[in-house]
């Protein structure tokens, strides 16, 4: 089933295109790696598909039932500015927000979701601490429960690895598998950790402004650009 | 002492400017607290200069001072807050260059209206004298907006302070928000400049906003302390003003420094 899909999108910014003519699907259950150099629009795919950014040309369909409120989203870790004065489940809970519409204040389902996606990611002993006084994983953690809590069926993630240590890399990487193997969580994700990449993801999107390759991860790692970027 | 408070507030004149000066200081203090943490400070300083330009302007050509002034500081704050948004112009920068200038085309426009006979230090560093019944019913307006969108809003402004781009993502509209602070922002300020004076207003924005940050560290702890701060170095700095004939408006600076000192120290020792 799909669940989004790029017909011929292309974004520019300040009339120089960061990516041109970009095409691909999203199914439910897919695990989609956004790889490439940097600089290669791999940012700009995501926030395109967010609508943070315009498009220049070509269109972005979330085919339905799927709306712009089903997608969760984690960005990169150094855009979140931690120092803010917010507890972890003030932080976690904001992750509601887009599900009250204009209604203001969160109701005991929300309260209910936000204990939940803690409880999954292990963080509910630190409810009440404060979100700035956390390590780089626990922030981390914290962000990615109020992804899952605001959208249960696609998960977008902007470098989620970023700046952080390798065994908590290898936690956020075990914890988004989980999701997507047993909540049939949809992920895309951009990554600079090819290997990672190749390791999880059943799909791969290699970009350099335009599409190089996109298609399953085994036909991914026996392609030329695939062969290549791995080798690099 | 009670005897002291309580002739205070026989005179008409200081009953108003304290109920202005505190309705302003709580409205200012909710605002502050989003303002300093989208690291948008500057824009209340930069909004009092632009009102300062205003006010001298209508002034000079004899318009009502409020009426001229409300609205071009509104312009003024939406684009403010459109610099800040785009990074790729020099916000702060942009800002300073408004503010010196909206100051010399103010004191230009009294030099040639010629021998206005306002004090030029009642504009830079407020006067009680300068609150109007207007003013009272203003900032009446101006605090209950604030304080019934604050509570409305709460959830969506503190998950739009703490990450804009995440609560746009999932579909909420964020600029609208933006617009409905800078808006009363600009009411507030130019409310608040009769008393605070040009210089000063800016300090009710930033201060409680600060200073309950030393000790606090979640988002409703954090806003009801800077609401009870405000008021609190309001009230204080008209008493002590009135005690020791001080100018009320830098004694409340001069009361916010205080409680921000304590605080950090309070702060620092927590932690420890």
């Amino acid at each position: 089933m799909p669940l989004v899909a790029f017909e011929n999108v292309s974004i520019s910014y300040d009339g120089v295109y960061a990516v041109h003519d970009v095409n691909f699907t999203v199914e439910a259950g897919d695990y989609l790696c956004i790889v490439g150099e940097n600089g290669a629009g791999k940012s700009t795919v995501i926030k395109g598909l967010l609508s943070l950014v315009p498009l220049k040309s070509g269109k972005i369909h979330l085919i339905p039932p799927m709306t712009r409120r089903d997608i969760g989203y984690l960005p990169q870790y150094k855009n979140v500015r931690n120092d803010f004065p917010a507890s972890v489940y003030e932080v976690v809970l904001s992750g509601r927000l887009s599900k009250r519409g204009i209604f203001p204040f969160y109701r005991k389902k929300d309260k209910q979701a936000a204990l939940e996606s803690m409880r999954q990611l292990n963080i509910l002993d630190l409810k009440d601490k404060p979100y700035c006084d956390l390590s780089g994983g626990q922030q981390q953690r914290t962000l990615l429960a109020r992804a899952i809590c605001s959208a249960g069926k696609l998960l977008v993630l902007d470098e989620p690895v970023a700046g952080l240590d390798p065994k908590v890399t290898q936690e956020m990487y075990d914890i988004v598998k989980r999701l997507n193997q047993q909540q049939g969580v949809a992920i895309v994700m951009v990554s600079h950790d090819i290997h990672a990449a190749v390791l999880y993801a059943n799909k791969i999107l290699h970009m350099d402004q335009t599409v190089q390759f996109f298609g399953s991860r085994d036909d991914y790692v026996n392609s030329a650009p695939g062969r290549a970027f791995l080798k690099g | 002492m009670i005897d002291f408070i309580v002739q205070m507030f026989s005179y008409g004149f200081i009953r108003r400017a304290i109920l202005v000066g505190v309705l302003v200081a709580l409205s200012a203090a909710l605002l502050g607290v989003c303002l300093v943490l989208k690291r948008y400070s500057m824009i209340g300083d930069g909004l009092s200069h632009v009102g300062f330009g205003a006010m001298a302007i209508a002034l000079a050509l004899n318009f009502t001072p409020l009426y001229f002034s409300i609205p071009v500081v509104i312009i003024a704050a939406f684009f403010l807050l459109k610099i800040s948004e785009n990074s790729s112009v020099k916000g702060d920068a942009a800002i300073a260059i408004i503010s010196s200038s909206a100051i010399a085309i103010g004191m230009i426009a009294i030099s040639l209206s010629g021998g206005t006979d306002i004090d030029i230090n009642d504009f830079m560093f407020g006067s009680i004298l300068l609150v109007t019944d207007t003013d009272l019913y203003i900032s009446i307006g101006v605090s209950v907006a604030v304080i019934v969108m604050f509570i409305l809003l709460y959830n969506k402004i503190m998950a739009a302070t703490f990450d804009e781009d995440f609560v746009r993502a999932t579909g909420t509209n964020v600029k609208a928000y933006n617009m409905l602070v800078a808006l009363l922002t600009a009411i507030m300020v130019v409310v608040g400049m009769r008393i605070m004076g040009t210089l000063l207003i800016s300090s009710l924005i930033i201060f409680p906003a600060l200073t309950s940050m030393r000790v606090f560290k979640s988002f409703k702890k954090v806003v009801v302390c800077a609401a009870v701060v405000s008021v609190f170095c309001v009230l204080a700095g008209f008493v002590a003003a009135h005690l020791f004939a001080l100018p009320p408006g830098s004694t409340i600076v001069v009361a916010n420094l205080a409680v921000f000192l304590v605080f950090s120290v309070t702060g620092r020792l927590v932690k420890a």
